[in-house]
């Protein structure tokens, strides 16, 4: 079942507010072999409060995704400023694009991360592949992910 | 940095514990990360490195090449083949290149390349750093 084409444009409710603290952002850097200054945060750590916006899209029983038939095709993030210890974030995701290509729902979303006055950190912008139960392999998941281009 | 300048490379290795560790601190607790049993059951060839573990190695080059963290400004790519992380201690080898194609005032744009075994793991990874 492609999900419903009223997903388009919608906005869901910011996550829950994610303190970035020194631990959690040693054991990003570390995990991932990272410089760390005491301060600042890998690149990619902001995935960490836009996965949560996008597990909200993925388990909203009203959207229709099969949780385990979602690929990441594609991942993008523009920043603002770093993330640093001390931030309170949340992050806001609206559902871009909608496409049904090659029996895939191709899914693009835009999360923004802002701080607890509200300001932007960051945009998480990720593309999620769907494929309907039915089919099977993960080929053409990818081959509609490089048409999505 | 200046245009037409190729970065150097970067070399990391990545083992089952990485994955282990990367799943605890990014909360990507999917198992096809860390059991045989799942990722061969949806069909992959074993235990894949999750895509945003390659992508943040991406960002380790970046930070090494920048000279410090935090200079990011953009960072971009799509997932095309998946990392098979074996179940033994020397883990496999994510071969980062990168090369400077646009300068600005404030900003370089890399260009990159994230290999595993000369295979390309990300498409079109690229990112813009600010000066």
């Amino acid at each position: 079942m492609p999900v419903e084409e009223s997903l388009l444009g919608r906005t869901f409710p910011p996550t829950e507010a994610y303190d970035v603290s020194d631990e959690r952002v040693r054991e990003f850097a570390a995990a991932t072999g990272s410089q760390y200054d005491g301060r600042t945060a890998p690149a990619t750590f902001p995935i960490v409060v836009a996965f949560r916006a996008m597990t909200g899209l993925m388990t909203d029983p009203e959207v229709g995704i099969s949780l385990h038939h979602v690929v990441h095709g594609e991942q993008r993030f523009t920043y603002t400023r770093p993330v640093v210890v001390g931030d309170r974030l949340t992050a806001t995701l609206t559902v871009d694009s909608l496409r049904h290509i090659g029996g895939a729902d191709i899914i693009g979303t835009r999360s923004e991360v802002a701080d607890a006055d509200g300001r932007p950190v960051c945009t998480a912008y990720a593309t999620l592949v769907h494929r309907a139960p039915a089919s099977e392999g993960t080929e053409t998941a990818e081959e509609a992910a490089d048409a999505d281009r | 940095m200046q245009t037409g300048d190729v970065l150097p490379e970067q070399l990391y290795t990545v083992t089952r514990a990485d994955l282990v560790r990367y799943s605890g601190a990014s909360g990507d607790q999917n198992p096809i990360h860390w059991s045989d049993r799942v990722a061969t059951s949806v069909g992959l060839p074993g235990v894949i490195a999750h895509g945003m573990f390659t992508m943040a190695l991406a960002g380790r080059a970046l930070d090494t090449w920048a000279g410090a963290p935090g200079k990011v400004r953009e960072l971009g790519c799509k997932f095309t083949s998946p990392v098979v992380v074996p179940d033994d201690d020397t883990g496999v080898e994510v071969r980062v290149a990168g090369k400077v194609v646009q300068v600005t005032d404030d900003t370089v744009h890399v260009e990159l390349e994230v290999t595993c075994g000369n295979v390309k793991v990300l498409a079109r990874p690229r990112a813009v750093l600010g000066v």
